[in-house]
């Protein structure tokens, strides 16, 4: 029953859909890459978008994603508090007027219902996307998805599953937040076999991912970096097109030490790399995870083994996040080829604070500090 | 005061008895102006008089309140738009009767727990205007040392339990302070509020059960803004009649821009949550702005709609006219506005000259032990934090 009522898109799991050239993830990352619209120094932004491209920011290619994945798929629905209007961030601006409010529409101040509520549409074999207003707001719904859609496969022996459940939340710091308006609670997730997490890092990554997640027959969380949602622009590929979850991607190629980072820290490891490459000559390979869990260990180590030496960040707190779980696979499948122990440079152990966030996150700045801790060990 | 025995005396009797005796108690002997309210719509309960007892002075309490309110929340935005208070802040201009209403029917040893609205609960409970101010610009001068902003006001000594960031997580929590209330023997309440947004929340539910079941001393306040950030209550609640969605917990229904209204309801609600249990009271009110200050308040609301709002029912306006009409002169309005705007301007100017916290406040409260080298993930050499800090006062 299930094979038959849920229906994707008609595409391959996995694959690159050619639009109009043949790409490749390797390619999509090279040809344009995100820039920051205010640090925009190289003036990228003044020539045209490519063919075949359109210069969106991250609110928008998710516009986009959402446009698609409604148009394709009859049985899918985006709901979530305040989508209506366009969302608090206007990331579902024009659905409600192009699907209509049978499939766009608000619910009630109330996530676990949301959460719970969607896994039950997707166990019907429809698409449900839903939306947390934001990241920190999750938690009342973290038993549904714990105790709920991540057991729901295992525990029916395959006779049910939510995989058309997609939750897409806006997360990271995004420099006036707060407590509550800026966590990152990945970490929470990953922790729990039987869902995928997915963070893109750019308008492009933002679209592919996305439509890959909602065609993707697993639950899905999907963390979007609310920082970057109008200050990151990019070409962006039209049409539909997808890409792989669970693969990595190669941001800047470099020999000295690997940089593994996720979502908008992604964009602070390339500045980084490049203060480094100008101040100190160090060479370094960022590697942008895109999907936590599951993650591509085989990228990570084979990078290591090449450079010898590992930096991981990211913005939540050190004690348990996932860049432990990249360090410790590191060391133990690198051991031999490490030239210095894995290292984490991360938030600090405390609750996100208002005005000293400066100290907390994982600036620039100490990003260059830890890779010189591993360069010089 | 003699409201402990007269409280006890009350329990033998219900409903109107009850409060039209609780009515007089708070009505000073100089009782001069009567002012018929809205009715009161109830649940399960009989409804309190609509006649309210008030005088001048009380009257004139209220209007400098309600305006020093107003004029801060106005501040607010003008140094939200001038980026001095960056992030979160949402204002509570045009709920102030509400809140005046409350704290007129109650004590300073009563609790109070109320969402992200919260600067007013820091002046209504004995805090400065300078302090908040400070604390919305992240300040160490403000309430809470500039570590927890709009979201974030607290008063342990006059039993403001904030000031909550997680729409409905506070509605347990009011049970909770209720309960510790109930079992220490005081005859004090807890006053829970929450918005029209967040009684759709489960977590409120299984608070209003347990409050059932154990009878305790809490008053439920919903401050129905008809709005939950940009979903109005119609589209969001199947039954938007919150006072009646306790089920077997009575409710009442409130003109919650009337500041006599609220101020009646909630003694007639506190004597009965001390003799019998919980109730919920939901008042009719209203914001001019928007949710936040990211938010406009004009997407989903027409202007036409807030402007009708600040003719027909302003709180401010509505005890202007009453003073007027009662022989109060304009010209000591007008004094009371200067002062009122001066007493803030002067706030703003004294909050701005504060100074930024210090780095090593990062680590403070997150246990109770001092912090160093202690603090789980925290390695020596990556962070320094001082183990005794004579800045930081608690």
């Amino acid at each position: 029953m299930q094979s038959a009522i849920f229906q994707c898109r008609p595409r391959l799991q996995g694959l690159i859909l050619p639009v109009g050239n043949i790409l490749t993830t390797a390619a999509l990352s090279s040809l344009s890459g995100a820039t920051m619209v205010q640090a925009d120094q190289n003036n990228t932004l003044a020539t045209e978008p490519l063919p075949g491209f359109k210069r969106l920011n991250l609110c928008n290619a998710v516009n986009d994603a959402l446009v698609t994945a409604l148009d394709t798929n009859y049985r899918a629905y985006v709901f979530g508090e305040d989508v209506s209007f366009g969302g608090v961030f206007r990331c579902t601006v024009g659905l409600l007027e192009r699907f209509g409010k049978e499939r766009v529409f608000n619910t009630p101040l109330s996530e676990q219902g949301i959460v719970g509520f969607g896994i039950g549409l997707a166990a019907m074999g429809h698409t449900a996307v839903a939306e947390i207003q934001f990241a920190d707001y999750i938690f009342p719904a973290f038993d549904q998805f714990v105790n709920e859609a991540a057991k729901y496969r295992y525990r029916s022996g395959g006779s049910f599953h939510c995989g058309g459940l997609t939750v897409r939340a806006p997360y990271g710091a995004v420099g006036h937040g707060g407590h509550y308006h800026s966590q990152s609670p990945e970490a929470f997730f990953t922790h729990v076999p039987g869902i995928k997490v997915v963070m893109p890092s750019s308008p492009a990554e933002a679209k592919g991912l996305l439509l890959a997640s909602i065609c993707d027959p697993n639950p899905v969380v999907f963390f979007e970096p609310k920082m970057l949602y109008r200050t990151a622009v990019e070409d962006v590929p039209e049409g539909d097109y997808m890409l792989p979850l669970g693969v990595a991607r190669l941001v800047v190629e470099g020999n000295d030490v690997t940089l593994v980072g996720w979502g908008q820290q992604v964009l602070v490891l390339q500045q980084a790399a490049a203060q480094l490459k100008k101040a100190d000559g160090i060479s370094c390979e960022v590697v942008d995870l895109r999907t936590l869990s599951p993650w591509d260990s085989e990228m990570v180590c084979a990078s290591v083994s090449k450079t010898g030496r590992l930096v991981v960040a990211h913005e939540a707190p050190l004690t348990g996040g996932f860049g432990a779980e990249v360090a410790a696979t590191v060391a133990e499948r690198c051991f031999t080829r490490l030239e210095s122990p894995p290292v984490r440079c991360c938030g600090a152990d405390t609750p996100f604070p208002l005005i000293l966030e400066p100290v907390y996150l994982p600036g620039v700045a100490r990003v260059m500090e830890a890779v010189r801790g591993v360069v010089n060990y | 005061m003699a409201l402990p025995a007269a409280i006890s005396g009350l329990k033998a009797k219900d409903g109107l008895q009850l409060g039209m005796s609780v009515a007089r108690l708070f009505a000073s002997a100089a009782s001069q102006i009567k002012v018929e309210v809205m009715p009161y719509k109830v649940h399960r309960i009989e409804a309190p008089s609509n006649i309210v007892g008030t005088n001048v002075p009380e009257l004139m309490s209220f209007y400098k309140l309600m305006y020093k309110l107003r004029r801060m929340e106005i501040a607010a935005d003008m140094m939200y738009k001038a980026k001095f208070i960056r992030g979160f802040c949402h204002l509570y201009d045009g709920q102030e009767a509400v809140l005046t209403g409350i704290e007129a029917a109650i004590t300073l040893e009563d609790s109070i727990i109320t969402s992200y609205r919260d600067h007013c609960q820091h002046i209504t409970r004995g805090g400065s205007v300078m302090e908040l101010m400070a604390e919305l610009m992240g300040k160490s001068e403000g309430s809470t040392r500039g570590l927890g902003g709009s979201m974030h006001i607290y008063n342990r000594k006059t039993n403001f339990y904030g000031g909550n960031g997680i729409v409905g997580a506070q509605i347990p929590l009011g049970a909770g302070i209720a309960l510790a209330h109930k079992y220490r023997g005081e005859p004090n309440v807890c006053i829970t509020m929450y918005g029209d947004g967040a009684a759709n929340q489960g977590q409120k539910y299984e608070a209003l059960n347990m409050a059932g079941l154990w009878n305790l001393p809490v008053i439920f306040v919903c401050e129905n803004n008809h709005y939950g950030m940009g979903t109005a209550e119609w589209r969001a609640a199947k039954s938007p009649n919150f006072y009646t969605r306790g089920d077997y917990i009575p409710g009442i229904k409130v003109d919650g821009m009337d500041v006599l209204a609220v101020k009646h309801a909630v003694a007639f609600a506190k004597a009965y949550a001390l003799a019998n249990g919980p109730i919920i009271m939901e008042m009719d009110t209203y914001r001019y702005h928007g949710h936040s200050m990211s938010d406009p308040g004009s997407t989903y609301r027409t202007r036409d709609e807030i402007n009708a709002m600040r003719t027909e029912r302003d709180p401010i306006e509505r005890v202007k006219k009453l003073l007027l009409s009662n022989g109060v002169e304009a010209g000591e309005l007008k004094r009371v506005d200067k002062d009122v705007k001066k007493e803030v301007d002067d706030a703003v100017e004294a909050a701005k000259a504060g100074t930024i916290p210090p780095d090593s406040w990062l680590w403070k409260n997150m246990y109770v032990a001092p912090l160093g080298g202690e603090m789980r993930g925290v390695l020596p050499g990556q962070y320094h934090a001082p183990d005794f800090d004579p800045e930081y006062k608690s």
